[in-house]
């Protein structure tokens, strides 16, 4: 059992943990993901590791409700535990002076390019942020952003903050402007592609960060295998970041749309009662950690 | 019980397994197999001739005294049965459910050149069953502390097994686990209904009792490398059981299709992660009720994996294997299992490709037949395609069970390693040392896909080098 030690919202839906997991502190680069199995009867679901703190030894996560299990994990608080975290995953982002980078974060996306924009910046790269969400309240990271780039440029769907407009609409604008020599685009399917569709006759190199369903996270049960070119790879080690212009993207969205049925049906049944699942799970982790204790002294 | 006299032993016939009706069966996931009961398992012991030299012993890859566990068993003692498997044999309620016997201890049993040779493995699944459901456990001595310690990378049975004998040579043995529970392909891969989780975490238990330290979710290679356990964590001596995890595909058109799986993922959806009790766990698996399923391939994997779409619901379920059934390297047992449970068998037949629908879901399968020629290098007759024969058929859901490859995770974080140009593991013979001072390696990482109960003898093996390379250091 993993603590947790830290559990704030960033956002309505979107919240913030710190976790007990020194040996993955230790080890995490940027660009590299976590699994976390909350409970027994749970998945197991990949998180990209925001920050580590190798003082304290916790991993930093920022989670969106999507479904049941990350909805679950939103409900926890300071000092409950997950039952499992395994990390880090994936290989870690290529990192070195390009020039001028522009980083792409949708929605959580941001979350997930927030510590690459952070590397890129200590290479000595020009780093440009384009961060776009639904609305104003949805919008994370935005101090940590402006922190750690040159430029930054708000989006939002509705206009509530920022400039209203897609993110592709600003990069095509910068690109316009000067000369940009990486993009890296983290967030839902249709902006990756949308972002690799600008980038592509202009031939910036172009890098995005892949979501398919995950089991192990260790090449053992290719459950998440991606068409690259004319190759398949696994996403949860030869990834998660793949060269966008080579991706395809029609096949990724259908693969994660498989299992839609039970999910809804799952989430449906959280919802009718989510107190009540979240009490049998702490009720559990109790359980668990009594037993622990009695083992230890024996 | 006394031993009958040689000619009154052969009169008995070999004892059938008590078995679940196949029609149940093949809709629960319960064990197939019940377990002889204790007059059963006597009865099947006084077949043993009791030979000088027992050739089973040596057909046994851990070298367990099979003689001397039927003397048991013809006296009654159990628990002392248990002991004795025990000091060669760390998970006898798995191996007596999951070794192909008519390979090893029975295939080299006298009798069967004559008749049917003496059921070991029904006596063995006795004894150790006896065991747990008593409760009595007979867990071997354990020698003095030697304060060494001892990792083990991977807690398949080969980890397992090199786990329980450095332990009972007074070392201080951690076994580091990438996923969650502990048991390799114990857990992940061989299903339920022929191998009960329940087993193989009791199994585990009685390993905590000797003293054997687990810790899950480390993926060595990503987690911790080798050389940070053996220089930041003080371990004198490391032995990597990965297993060979990699999953192998066709590589052939429409293989990215929803309902295309590896057998690895398919297996540890429905094993590891329960996906065969949907109303109490969250992890989902194609709905395979009323549909057609084909799974390519004709090990255990194959036939583990057929049978648990059968058990899904599976309104047909095909085994796909381009060779004949004879070429087949599943158990025997597991391919009768199979055909009484209504498994359809579609030999010397290959894939060629798959298609699909708008939504990107698994339709139809484009297959050709095949005709065996020249031997290969395995000495099997080599599968050639037929011109001309090729065909459809209608199919939901396509398992892939063609075998698996190293994962490369540990190789690829340990520059000292030598490894094969498939990635496999380098190590001696004799000992299983690697080509890294202090670091063994064994079981399928080592081998490629094997056994069960070989992955077990390399554990031992390497476990004998270990202790030697231990006790030659300077003691601590
Ligand atoms: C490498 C990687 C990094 C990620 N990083 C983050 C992150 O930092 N923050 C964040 O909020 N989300 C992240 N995700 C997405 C997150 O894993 C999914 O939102 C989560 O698994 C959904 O689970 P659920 O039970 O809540 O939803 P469900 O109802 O089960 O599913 C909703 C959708 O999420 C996807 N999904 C479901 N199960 C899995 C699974 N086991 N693996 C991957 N995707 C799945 C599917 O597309 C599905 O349609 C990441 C995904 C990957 C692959
Ligand atoms: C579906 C199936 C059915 C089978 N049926 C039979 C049968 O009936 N009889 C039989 O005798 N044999 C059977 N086999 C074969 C047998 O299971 C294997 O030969 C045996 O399990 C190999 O043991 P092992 O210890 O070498 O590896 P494994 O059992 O594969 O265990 C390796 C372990 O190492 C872990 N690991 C991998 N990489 C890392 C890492 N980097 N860090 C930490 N841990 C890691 C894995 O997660 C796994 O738990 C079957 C195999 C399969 C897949
Ligand atoms: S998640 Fe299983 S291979 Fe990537």
């Amino acid at each position: 059992m993993y603590l947790i030690k830290e559990a704030r919202f960033l956002a309505p839906d979107i919240k913030l943990f710190r976790i007990e997991a020194p040996r993955i502190a230790r080890k995490r680069k940027a660009g590299q993901f976590v699994i976390v199995r909350v409970h027994d009867e749970g998945e197991r679901i990949p998180l990209t590791i925001a920050d580590s703190n190798t003082d304290d030894g916790t991993v930093t996560i920022i989670v969106q409700n999507a479904g049941k299990t990350t909805r679950l994990l939103n409900m926890m608080e300071e000092g409950d535990s997950v039952l499992d975290i395994v990390g880090p995953l994936g290989d870690p982002s290529h990192i070195e002076n390009f020039g001028t980078c522009v980083v792409i974060g949708g929605g959580v996306g941001t979350a997930i390019a927030y510590p690459t924009a952070v590397e890129m910046k200590t290479q000595g790269n020009h780093v440009i942020g384009i961060v776009g969400s639904r609305n104003k309240e949805l919008f994370i990271l935005e101090d940590e952003m402006r922190a750690t780039t040159d430029a930054f440029y708000p989006m939002t769907d509705d206009g509530s903050y920022g400039e209203k407009g897609f993110v592709t609409n600003k990069l095509a604008e910068i690109c316009e402007k000067q000369k940009v020599d990486f993009v890296l685009a983290i967030g839902p399917i249709p902006m990756m592609r949308a972002v690799a569709n600008v980038t592509r006759d202009l031939g910036i190199k172009t890098v995005v960060s892949l979501n398919p369903i995950m089991v192990d996270g260790t090449g053992m049960c290719g459950g998440c295998r991606v068409q690259i070119g004319d190759e398949t790879k696994f996403a949860c080690v030869d990834g998660p970041e793949f060269d966008a212009h080579l991706v395809d993207f029609d096949t990724l969205i259908a693969r994660n749309s498989l299992y839609k049925e039970k999910e809804q049906k799952d989430l449906a049944e959280f919802q009718a009662n989510p107190l009540v699942v979240l009490e049998q799970v702490r009720h559990q982790c109790r359980l668990d950690q009594v037993e622990e204790a009695i083992k230890a002294r024996n | 019980m006394d031993r009958l006299p040689p000619k009154e032993r052969m009169k008995i016939s070999r004892s059938s397994m008590p078995e679940q009706d196949a029609k149940d069966r093949a809709r629960n996931f319960l064990e197939v197999n019940l377990g002889l009961p204790v007059l059963a398992a006597q009865h099947e012991a006084q077949r043993c001739l009791d030979c000088a030299d027992p050739k089973c012993v040596g057909a046994c890859p851990v070298g367990m005294q099979i003689n001397d566990v039927v003397t048991l068993v013809l006296d009654g003692d159990f628990i002392g049965a248990a002991k004795k498997i025990r000091e060669d044999n760390v998970l006898p309620a798995v191996t007596g459910r999951v070794c192909p016997q008519e390979n090893q201890c029975e295939g080299a049993c006298v009798l069967g050149k004559k008749m049917d040779a003496v059921a070991i493995g029904y006596i063995e699944r006795f004894v150790a069953d006896y065991e747990r459901e008593t409760g009595n456990v007979g867990l071997p001595d354990l020698k003095p502390s030697t304060g060494k310690k001892v990792a083990i990378i991977g807690s398949g049975p080969a980890g397992l097994s090199c786990a329980g004998d450095m332990a009972i040579n007074g070392h201080d043995v951690t076994v580091f686990e990438a996923l969650h529970e502990i048991g390799g392909v114990l857990v992940y891969g061989i299903p339920e209904f022929r191998l009960p989780k329940d087993i193989v975490k009791n199994e585990v238990e009685n390993m905590k009792n000797m003293g054997i330290k687990f810790e899950t979710n480390v993926v060595v290679g990503k987690t911790i490398t080798i050389d940070e356990l053996m220089t930041e964590e003080g371990f004198d001596c490391v032995f990597i059981a990965t297993g060979a995890g990699l999953p192998k595909f066709l590589k052939i058109p429409g293989e990215h299709l929803g309902g295309v799986y590896s057998a690895n993922e398919f297996l540890t959806r429905v094993n590891l992660m329960k996906a065969y009790d949907p109303e109490k766990y969250d992890q989902p698996i194609y709905d395979c009720r009323g549909k057609n399923v084909a799974v390519v391939g004709g090990g255990n994997t194959a036939m583990d994996s057929v049978r648990s779409a059968l058990r899904l619901g599976a309104k047909n379920a095909y085994i796909i294997y381009r060779r004949g059934e004879d070429e087949m390297p599943a158990r025997k047992e597991e391919v009768h299992h199979a055909k009484d449970e209504g498994v359809q068998f579609m030999t010397l037949v290959n894939p060629v490709s798959f298609l699909g629908d708008e939504k990107g879901n698994l339709k139809v399968a484009h297959l050709q037949r095949m005709e065996l020629g020249e031997p290969d290098a395995s000495g099997r007759r080599r599968p050639v395609p037929k011109e001309g024969s090729d065909f459809e058929m209608p199919l939901d859901v396509a398992i892939i069970a063609v075998g698996t490859g190293a994962n490369p995770l540990v190789q690829s974080t340990t520059p000292d390693l030598d490894t094969t140009d498939r990635g496999y593991i380098l190590a001696d013979e004799e000992t299983l040392a690697t080509s890294k001072p202090g670091v063994f390696a064994g079981g399928d990482i080592v081998s490629g896909s094997a056994t069960v109960i070989r992955a077990m003898g390399a554990g031992r093996k390497a476990a004998k080098a270990m202790h030697e390379y231990l006790t030659a250091q300077a003691p601590v």
